[in-house]
């Protein structure tokens, strides 16, 4: 278990997506739009999503957080764009997992998200940082699931 | 003649703990206060030596309990000026305590079209129990604006207090804005209507003496939670002929008179409304919780928060924080909230947390105000009696720091 301190944790990755999102603002045309908030803290975010096939070709959000929301959900853009819907569903899976403390984190896989990993010590911010990847569970849900 | 916070302090066991390696800093008594020695032993006594059921049984035992809790209803009686015990009901807190209206006072009073009268700095628990019954009824939920300095705006009484309202429920004091509102003044339009008024001194009461013949309240709710008792207890005071003529809440055991297989007469007030064993400890720790209060003097506790809430004030603007709230001290409570340009709220608790300062971000439970405020979130910093300038100044240098990580 790498011990991640709250300064690491702010002060490389997540500030670094906080200040310079990526995949911010409104994705045209779309075929997904869903807006979604965080009660406890008001946290909100928009995202959009465009399916091409079985995967997913294009992925932007919006809104308004703290700097983990924001910061997670630029870094799931980042990771999922152009996955197919069924691996950007096990992505989402296996950050949740992550996050519960149920799963270790495969660190090559991972990448910036590892960063996350820091938030599970702080299990009120742990909500904040599942805002974008609970959102996107939804929006693949409305894309075409993966025929078998 | 104040009191040494420094030395209330030592009565108040949890700051002999740390967080997170540091000195404790609890900013956060709007939420739940700390408890001290006094009220813990006092729960613990009870238990060690006065358990029973109370009303019940015929032994000495019970007695002693029975004495114990009606104690602690004289205690809590006394502590808001209401002129008898019999007027106080026990309940869970607040929250149950306004519930206990809208299922009974309001049930029988408020019909389709009739007008229901909060403010727009309501807490949730003075907002959704009347959203839920004017869907129920067909009744109708108005809102009494504040004014950007987060003031209700009295000026529009006469808008709003109408022909048609039946029931005005305000805060005495705001969780948010720390707002202390005019009650006089909207008791007095409230009853040249014939509307009854509600008022929510959860925030008031652990930190304001008041009174509720001088508030011409007709039903008052308070917390032991956040005035130094136990969670789990609170209180209901209604002036005694209203509470006469209102139906049962719960039902069960203790409320009851005479009962047959298919009915049943009520027991007098307030046992009325006291359906079931009630919270015995809690209650009898929430009297002593207003002895130690009253130990120290309200007007003590009032200037020693407005102390700790001046010097705050001014430390705060003194780094560019936007405060939300009255400016004046006169109608302000010890509750500050608010933000630092950049820093999120949530952020900015997570990194003073790191210094051992508990402080509040989110909505505080008051969603409709903060889209008043146009803000998502608000920090909140609350102040009371075992806080010191030390505190304030703890705060201060780590809000200064979350500035600079977001720099
Ligand atoms: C103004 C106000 N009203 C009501 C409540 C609800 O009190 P309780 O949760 O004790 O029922 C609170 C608690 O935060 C409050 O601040």
């Amino acid at each position: 278990m790498v011990r991640v301190s709250l300064e690491d944790l702010y002060k490389e990755v997540i500030l670094d997506h906080y200040r310079t999102p990526r995949n911010k603002g409104r994705l045209d045309p779309h075929d997904v739009l869903l807006e979604r908030n965080n009660p406890l803290c008001g946290d909100e975010i928009e995202l959009f999503l465009k399916f091409e096939g079985d995967d997913l070709q294009g992925i932007s959000f919006d809104g308004k957080g703290c700097s983990i929301s924001l910061a997670s959900t630029s870094m799931m853009t980042e990771k999922v764009q152009g996955l197919s819907l069924e691996d950007a569903r096990q992505v989402t899976e296996s950050i949740k997992r992550m996050m519960a403390g149920e799963e270790e984190g495969d660190m090559n896989e991972l990448g910036d998200l590892v960063s996350l990993k820091g938030v599970v010590k702080y299990p009120v911010r742990i909500k904040c940082a599942l805002l974008g990847w609970n959102t996107l569970l939804e929006g693949l849900e409305e894309g075409k699931p993966a025929s078998t | 003649m104040t009191f040494d916070a420094a030395v209330v302090r030592k009565d108040f066991p949890i700051f002999e703990t740390e967080t997170r390696g540091k000195r404790l800093v609890y900013l956060d008594s709007a939420n739940t206060s700390q408890k001290p020695r006094q009220v813990l032993d006092r729960i613990t006594q009870f238990y060690e030596t006065e358990n029973a059921n109370v009303h019940r049984a015929v032994y000495e035992l019970s007695e002693k309990a029975t004495a114990a809790y009606e104690g602690a209803r004289a205690a809590c009686a006394r502590f808001i000026g209401a002129p008898a015990p019999r007027s106080v009901v026990f309940t869970r807190g607040t929250t149950e305590s306004i519930n206990l209206i809208r299922f009974t006072w309001a049930r029988q009073n408020v019909r389709e079209g009739d007008e229901i009268l909060i403010t727009e700095m309501e807490h949730h628990s003075n907002l959704i129990p009347w959203q839920l019954f004017v869907q129920e009824t067909g009744s109708i939920l108005r809102h009494l604006p504040i004014d950007d300095d987060g003031r209700l705006r009295t000026d529009l009484l006469e808008e709003y207090v109408t022909e048609k309202t039946k029931l005005v429920s305000l805060s005495l004091m705001s969780n948010v804005l720390g707002t202390i509102n005019p009650v006089r003044t909207i008791a007095d339009a409230a009853h040249a209507v014939g509307a009854k008024v509600l008022v929510d001194a959860a925030q008031a009461a652990p930190h304001l003496r008041f009174d509720v013949n001088d508030l011409d309240a007709d039903f008052l709710a308070y917390s032991s939670h956040k005035m130094c008792g136990p969670t789990g207890a609170g209180v209901l005071w209604g002036r005694e002929e209203l509470l006469e003529e209102m139906p049962p809440f719960h039902g069960g055991g203790e409320m009851i008179r005479e009962v047959w297989a298919d009915r049943a007469t009520w027991n007098e007030i307030p046992y009325k409304f006291e359906a079931g064993t009630p919270n015995l400890a809690q209650a009898v720790g929430m009297g002593a919780a207003v002895d130690y209060l009253e130990g120290l003097g309200m007007e003590a506790v009032r200037e020693h928060e407005l102390e700790l809430t001046r010097y705050a004030l001014e430390r705060l603007e003194s780094i560019g924080a936007t405060i939300y709230g009255p400016r004046e001290l006169h109608d302000r409570g010890g509750v500050v909230s608010f933000n630092v340009e950049g820093v999120h709220p949530h952020d900015m608790s997570t990194i003073v947390d790191q210094e051992g300062v508990c402080i509040r971000a989110g909505h505080h439970c008051a969603q409709p105000l903060m889209r008043r405020l146009g803000v998502p979130a608000t920090a909140r910093a609350s102040f009371y009696i075992y806080n010191t300038p030390e505190d304030v100044d703890v705060l201060i240098e780590a809000v200064e720091k979350s500035k600079g990580w977001f720099a």
